[in-house]
């Protein structure tokens, strides 16, 4: 393996203007994690277009840092609060906010913060060594290859992702469609333009993601009125002590573990591995009775996992060019926009990024963890903010946004178009996060099937003789089938098939707040 | 009838309800003591937290004042929910704690503590920290 890559990378981030991006980054990370409502996904919506100014290296570093540095800080109000500033942070809610009134919050945020890091940095390690790898192999992926690549992304992230899976599904249909809009790339021919001339060219990626995610979350955090106003918390002793630490030492390693493996998988994510990694801690504990009663593992399981995660979902976006779950589906809008094709090529025409991106992440984590101990304070001060101030100065950010990335009034009616659609499937419980993944995908899968069938002639069988796009055929099939094969299982053992599913980690209790908040 | 204390964590709120409650002791009247944080922020430093709470219960109740602490919320005007709840408890007095013109909390903030002087439709005792 050569070396001089990843040295170089390094010399990419130690650089001051990207230091002080991935500082800039992890910074804005923490602050929207502490904030509930608006997640990384919709903050890298609203600062897409800010990235056209700066270098593609530095414009992703700073977006990964706020991906990342988001689960730092949603552990944040989870503990002091009982309130999860981010989805991936609800698990910690149970035991965390049970430690910060045994008087132990300080403990539970330090174990969360050196469980991200090393969750974190283990991820890393894991991303370094085996992206050049996976990227290496997939340099021998052709378009058919793609095409079903691209089509089990699409099917992964509606099927794994949480929400209702059908909905999920609708949603990711209704991606595709828009996907379709503007002119066919091979024929010419104009589709669902309804002759506006503002569509021939296809509907942008930026007001699509700036409306669904930016938009469309503020609005739906307007109508949120929290109800309840929460005592100012107050954060002493934040290093645990040596017997946290050996407590937890076996539930990071499994979270980091845990986190590392769902992060690849399309649709696993952040969200996903905390869940999981919570499950599994519950079940392998001597005393599972203690989680939900402030089990210091109940904190630090989840916390490695969703760190460990948001690092590792970058594997597939990175080196197959494919996005595993929404926030990496922002980020590969940004790299198209920097002009930056990602996939297999990546680490060949543009090491700089490859490299400088990872490695930012070593350095980003460290900033994290700097921060995240002593200045618990700081960052919670940004919940005394209310929404009806935060709001509209987002909603203008955004629009302003949109309107400088081509200078087009119609991309600010594209983006309240998709805000109104936004808020109303988040308030009907569709996630937007697969329309936009089908969305991105949906190009990729139109134009590799038909290069695919150019190649083939015309002849559709020829997906299914190569062996590597049979395979992922194979395994779309497999996807499809396996919950009604599951059902028909559990139907044969006499189960009533509303039973939770076995595999499916639902944490025992739940917490009386309100649900989407976590969004 | 009660004696009605608005309440803040500042010196001006601690002297309003040490007089709150010996006024509370002299009429025989409850107390009731409110703390009011602003709607929307999920945080405000105004809102007493259970400990605090459970402190204001217990020295009252040692000194005989049966005591109830409200934490409503307000929204524009905090002398408008005061009133409310004044009106609700049917309060024969208010007390509130009253600085010299200085930002210390909503509660005692110069304009905040005249609305409720004016807008009152009992009589209103404004006490000042002591020291």
């Amino acid at each position: 393996m050569d070396f001089t890559p990843i040295i170089d990378g390094f010399g990419i981030v130690l650089q001051p203007t990207n230091l002080l991006y991935c500082l800039v980054g992890v910074v804005i990370g923490m602050l929207i994690g502490v904030l509930p409502g608006l997640g990384p996904a919709a903050t890298i919506a609203i600062l897409l277009p800010i990235t056209y100014g700066i270098e593609p290296v530095s414009a992703i570093i700073m977006l990964a840092g706020i991906f990342y540095g988001a689960q730092y800080g949603g552990t944040i109000t989870s503990v002091l609060l009982r309130l999860p500033g981010e989805a991936s942070s609800v698990v910690t809610v149970f035991d965390g906010f049970a430690m910060a009134k045994q008087g132990r919050a300080g403990a539970a945020l330090g174990i969360a913060a050196i469980g991200s890091f090393i969750g974190g940095t283990v991820s890393i390690i894991g991303l370094s060594v085996l992206a050049p790898v996976v990227a290496g192999y997939a340099l021998d992926f052709g378009p058919p290859e793609y095409a079903a690549l691209g089509l089990l992304g699409v099917l992964l992230v509606s099927t794994v992702g949480n929400g209702g899976k059908l909905k999920a599904i609708i949603a990711a249909a209704i991606g595709l469609l828009i996907a379709t809009v503007g002119r066919d790339s091979f024929t010419g021919a104009e589709r669902f333009t309804f002759g506006n001339l503002n569509l021939a060219d296809g509907i942008d990626f930026v007001p699509i993601a700036m409306g669904l995610f930016g938009l469309g979350e503020i609005l739906y955090n307007l109508e949120e009125n929290h109800k309840k106003v929460h005592a100012p918390a107050k954060v002493t002793k934040v290093w645990p002590s040596r017997q946290d630490l050996s407590d937890s030492k076996g539930a990071i390693a499994r979270g980091s573990g845990i986190g590392f493996g769902l992060g690849v998988l399309p649709g696993g994510g952040a969200v996903l591995s905390s869940l999981v990694a919570y499950a599994v801690e519950k079940r392998r504990a001597k005393q599972p009775e203690r989680f939900g009663r402030g089990a210091i593992e109940g904190v630090a399981a989840p916390e490695t996992a969703n760190n460990a995660a948001a690092t590792s979902s970058f594997i597939p976006l990175l080196t197959l060019g494919i996005p595993a779950n929404a926030t990496m589906a922002l980020m590969f809008g940004a790299l198209l926009i920097q002009g930056v094709q990602p996939g297999p090529q990546l680490v060949d025409t543009h090491p700089d990024i490859f490299w400088g991106v990872i490695n930012s992440m070593y350095i980003g984590n460290i900033l994290l963890l700097i921060m995240s101990i002593p200045m618990v304070g700081v960052f919670v001060r940004i919940l005394k903010v209310r929404p009806a101030i935060l709001a509209p100065i987002t909603a203008l950010i955004t629009m302003l946004g949109v309107y400088t990335v081509n200078n087009s009034v119609f991309d600010i009616y594209l983006v309240i178009v998709f805000g109104v659609i936004g808020y109303l499937m988040k308030k009907f419980g569709f996630d937007p996060g697969p329309m936009v993944l089908a969305f991105v995908l949906g190009t990729l899968i139109e134009s590799s099937a038909r290069q695919s069938l150019l190649i083939f002639g015309g002849d559709p069988t020829g997906f299914l003789t190569r062996p590597i796009s049979g395979t992922i055929l194979a395994a779309i099939v497999a996807v499809a089938i396996f919950p009604l094969v599951r059902r028909a299982i559990r139907a044969k053992r006499g189960e009533p098939a509303g039973a939770p599913a076995p595999t499916e980690a639902s944490p025992a209790p739940v917490p009386d707040r309100e649900t989407t908040e976590a969004k | 009838m009660t004696i009605l204390v608005g309440y803040l964590d500042t010196p001006e709120g601690r002297a309003a309800l040490d007089a709150g409650i010996a006024e509370a002791r002299l009429r025989e009247q409850p107390l009731v003591v409110v703390n009011s944080p602003r709607r929307g922020a999920p945080v405000d430093d105004a809102m007493l937290g259970p400990e605090q709470v459970s402190e204001i219960v217990d020295r009252a109740s040692d000194l005989g004042v049966r005591v109830e602490v409200r934490q409503p919320l307000h929204g524009d005007s905090l002398a408008d929910t005061l009133e409310s709840v004044a009106r609700e408890v049917d309060a024969s007095l208010v007390v509130i704690g009253l600085r010299h013109r200085s930002p210390v909390g909503k509660l005692i903030l110069g304009s905040t503590a005249q609305r409720i002087l004016l807008d009152a439709s009992v009589p209103v005792l404004a006490v000042k920290a002591s020291g």
